[in-house]
């Protein structure tokens, strides 16, 4: 069976700096994979390539078997590439159900008609209210985002990644800055994605991605250093020395 | 996904064209008003009604998208000298010029739009700005054809439906831009409902979002600016109908800033923020203007500095909130 | 020959009055991220001041320039603390072109409302004024005064912007705002004296380039364009790029005029158009992204 997403040898270099340097994997369909590694690793980075944002130096990513370095980024999103931000990115000053609807009217192609009031369409609606009461969002569906809290667009950023049906997904850092009560939500709801789907998490909390994932990439100065299962992942020498160097580094800084 | 919807999602209660049939009804009261306690001033009137039209294009890319133009009277300009130059060469059927004038303000508009929406910023901005102005050198130049800086006259359009004649009163002419008025205004405000006027509204908020949801964002911009071009044409054609002619202030870098500073005046990104910023405006600098031009323009500046820093919205808002919390007082 | 040699003295008069002018706004923009359309405005107030000493209080050139350069920066002051500090680096394009206009319509409308509306000359002292024999012929004095001035004044910007402690703080704020922050350099402080600055360049140039733009009441809309286009071309920020962009439009413009006076503006705002849809970031810029 072809993988979902394929990445072949990538590199990426700023200046003289590569911050992505060699790296390939693949996910297959079900995958729960995270992807860790010290801050400045080039995680981001590393999404940012996939979802076609900045373009590698060297190497090709491939979705279902289909070569896609040459298209940009919404022919990416129409073959079922979707992402997260780190920082939510919403449409603030829009509602909670135009953010998900716009979704899925554009994954269904209807987003151009201009004569048609239909976030409120009854097959749209639907679907935008039922993705919402499965996050818990119901009742905010006529808010603005730019009135909820932190916790609740951290949501809304997996509700319109839901509403746009992906064959892979990719996470970045969903848990940060949810406050410690709420980050439980966030896991249900990944727990709740659709089982053939391939997920890539990138992720700082051990603790989540212990209960998330099947298989960890190690990413440490944009080389993938490990990729093994949660459990081999702390007793590995190399991803040890990776953690403990960026944090010696760290605490030369005054 | 098994996902059991138990659907708490509060219904939202609203008859079906309420918010048209409002507009419609608004804008003929509103225009009846006019009408009967203004009968001196409808030439003044209609031309307000025009430069409407441009107001709401103009809205329609810098309220709706997010785009700053200042070159925005091209659009409306190359409509008015199209239609005007069609009516002096034999076709004076008013609706096959408002027809010309829609297709030339579309067209320019879909120019315009591919060379401005590519980019944000200054280089937006100075690529509006110097459309606006290559726009403005060519009517200026193409004298055979435009009339250069006399201006291009003897537009005497036909009778309306063939019965009502244009006359020295601009009843006919008003009336009949109301007409249209309110059929582009209902138009409209269906059109920035719908899916395309929403994911517009979504792409002025966070146009890299829009492109992770797989929206393709410079050709929606571009269609946008096309939409915006042919209601631009719209007023461009009435104003060259209704005043017999078009000169070079119909294009000019002026009549770009002072729609802009209608449009922020009322509230960028409503409908009816523009309408009442264009008339707002145009009735002070009727009165203003015509007594001093430099107090006039200390004034605006003025305006816009305050508006700016303490109104950002522009008037519409506040205005629709005081109005939501009066009739909420009353409710309860 | 005589035609080219005097197109070209005037195309390089002219550029360098863009210059003067415009590298004031260019260092504003590149810095505080600000499209200050009102650049004109502070020009033309310039201009009304040295006709008005020159004119009404008698006194010499030189004084009237440095009088007007100063009277320029102070009736700016207000404008900076009030207004422009609410925009600097704010991304929102829209708000600024709004401000900016506000201040350039009320600058018009109250300079004309004290000086009265109508065109000010700038009389030139008797050594600046009538033509200078260069040896083969002879040029007027004060296009090679202007173009002294704008040579001066590209110099005089290199060296302060690269070696000076000014210098190295205003570059450390044009590249990281924040880290500037962090070392202790008041921005806020860098910001002000880079606004004084640029108004004084600009109204340095509105006064001495005035034989070429004649200042008039409505001077500040008239080449509010002109001057954001030298910066849109050359590149926020970039004394190489204002120079040659000036030098750039100051050729193509005078040599329309000359050879095809019909089409000048026509296919001056085409060659703006097509290099800034290609260059978006001007010739020598870089990008802000």
């Amino acid at each position: 069976m072809t993988a979902l997403l394929e990445a072949r040898n990538i590199s990426r270099s700023f200046g003289g700096l590569r911050v992505t340097d060699d790296v390939s994997f693949t996910l297959g369909a079900g995958d729960r994979v995270a992807l860790i590694g010290p801050n400045g690793a080039g995680k981001t980075t590393l999404v940012n390539l996939i979802t076609g944002d900045i373009a590698p130096s060297a190497g090709q990513f491939l979705i279902s078997g289909e070569e896609i370095n040459g298209l940009s980024i919404p022919e990416r999103v129409q073959r079922g590439l979707v992402r997260t931000f780190q920082t939510t990115r919403l449409f603030q000053n829009l509602t909670v159900a135009d953010n998900v609807a716009l979704a899925i009217m554009q994954r269904r192609r209807i987003s151009k008609r201009f004569f048609s009031v239909s976030t409120e369409r009854p097959d749209v609606r639907a679907e935008w209210s039922e993705i919402l009461a499965n996050l818990g969002l119901d009742r905010l569906a006529y808010r603005k985002v730019v009135e909820l809290a932190y916790g609740q667009q951290r949501l809304i950023e997996l509700a319109i990644g839901l509403a746009l049906r992906p064959k892979v997904l990719l996470l970045d850092e969903p848990a940060a800055g949810v406050p410690h009560d709420e980050a439980p939500k966030i896991l249900d709801a990944i727990n709740q994605l659709p089982a053939d789907i391939a997920v890539l998490m990138i992720e700082h909390d051990m603790d989540l991605v212990f209960k998330f994932a099947t298989r960890v990439l190690v990413l440490a100065a944009g080389r993938l250093i490990f990729e093994g299962s949660p459990k081999d992942v702390t007793a590995d020498h190399e991803v040890r020395r990776a953690y403990l160097g960026s944090y010696a580094d760290a605490r030369r800084v005054p | 996904m098994t996902g059991i919807a138990t659907n708490d999602v509060p219904a939202r209660r609203r008859l079906p064209l309420l918010q048209e049939a409002g507009s419609a009804l608004a804008i003929a009261v509103i225009g009846a008003i006019g009408y009967y306690l203004f009968p001196d001033d409808l030439a003044f009137l209609t031309r307000l009604i025009g430069i409407s039209f441009l107001v709401l294009s103009l809205d329609l890319v810098t309220g709706y998208c997010g785009i700053a133009t200042l070159g925005h009277a091209a659009q409306f300009g190359v409509a008015a000298y199209a239609a005007g130059i069609a009516c002096v060469r034999g076709v004076t059927d008013p609706l096959a010029l408002l027809a010309i004038g829609i297709f030339a303000g579309t067209l320019m508009g879909l120019i315009s739009g591919a060379l401005i929406a590519r980019f944000r910023g200054l280089p937006q901005l100075v690529l509006s700005i110097a459309v606006g102005q290559l726009v403005a050198a060519l009517a200026n130049k193409l004298q055979w054809l435009t009339g250069g800086s006399d201006g291009l006259s003897g537009i005497t359009p036909g009778k309306v439906f063939g019965i009502y004649n244009f006359d020295m009163y601009s009843r006919t002419a008003y009336l009949f831009s109301l007409a249209i008025l309110i059929i582009v205004f209902v138009a409209l405000t269906r059109f920035v409902r719908s899916p395309f006027g929403l994911m517009c509204r979504a792409i002025k908020d966070d146009d890299l979002r829009a492109k992770m949801i797989g929206v393709a964002v410079y050709p929606r911009l571009v269609l946008m600016y096309g939409v915006s071009g042919a209601v631009a044409g719209v007023g461009g054609a009435l104003t060259a109908m209704s005043t017999g002619v078009v000169g070079l202030d119909g294009v000019a870098f002026e009549r770009s800033a002072e729609v802009l500073v209608m449009l922020v005046l009322g509230g960028a990104g409503h409908l009816w923020g523009a309408l009442a910023g264009t008339i707002i405006f145009m009735i002070f600098e009727h009165i203003v203007a015509a007594a001093n031009p430099f107090h006039w323009m200390t004034l605006v500046g003025l305006l816009l500095i305050l508006i700016v820093v303490f109104a950002p919205k522009g008037l519409i808002e506040p205005a629709l909130s005081l109005a939501r919390r009066l009739t909420k007082g009353r409710a309860s | 020959m005589r035609l080219a040699l005097s197109i070209l003295t005037d195309a390089v008069a002219y550029g360098m009055v863009l210059f003067i002018i415009s590298i004031g706004l260019s260092i504003m923009m590149g810095l505080m991220r600000v499209v200050n359309l009102a650049h004109g405005a502070f020009a033309m107030i310039g201009g009304y001041l040295a006709s008005y000493a020159i004119r009404d209080l008698h006194v010499h050139y030189s004084v009237a320039i440095l009088l007007a350069v100063v009277g320029t920066i102070l009736v700016s002051i207000p404008f900076e603390l009030l207004l422009y500090r609410r925009i600097y680096r704010k991304s929102d394009p829209l708000i600024q072109v709004l401000m900016t206009i506000g201040i350039t319509f009320l600058i018009i409308g109250v300079v004309n409302f004290i000086f009265g509306p109508s065109l000010k000359t700038i009389p030139l002292p008797p050594l600046l004024s009538g033509p200078l024999d260069i040896g083969f012929r002879s040029v007027p004095t004060h296009r090679l005064f202007v173009i002294a001035c704008g040579l001066v004044t590209a110099l005089s910007l290199w060296w302060l912007i690269e070696k000076t402690e000014f210098g190295i703080k205003l570059r450390a704020s044009v590249d990281h705002s924040g880290m500037a922050d962090a070392l202790g350099i008041r921005t806020e402080i860098i910001y002000a004296a880079t606004f004084a600055l640029a108004i004084g360049l600009g109204a340095f140039g509105g006064v001495v380039g005035a034989e070429i733009l004649p200042i008039e009441p409505f001077y500040a809309l008239r080449y509010m364009v002109t001057f954001l286009v030298v910066v849109s071309v050359g590149g926020a920020g970039s004394i190489m790029g204002a120079l040659s962009a000036s030098m750039l439009l100051g050729l193509a413009d005078t040599t329309g005029k000359y050879l095809a006076p019909e089409f000048g503006e026509f296919f001056f705002y085409l060659a703006v158009i097509c290099i800034v849809f290609l260059f978006p970031h001007g010739l020598f810029g870089r990008s802000h992204a």
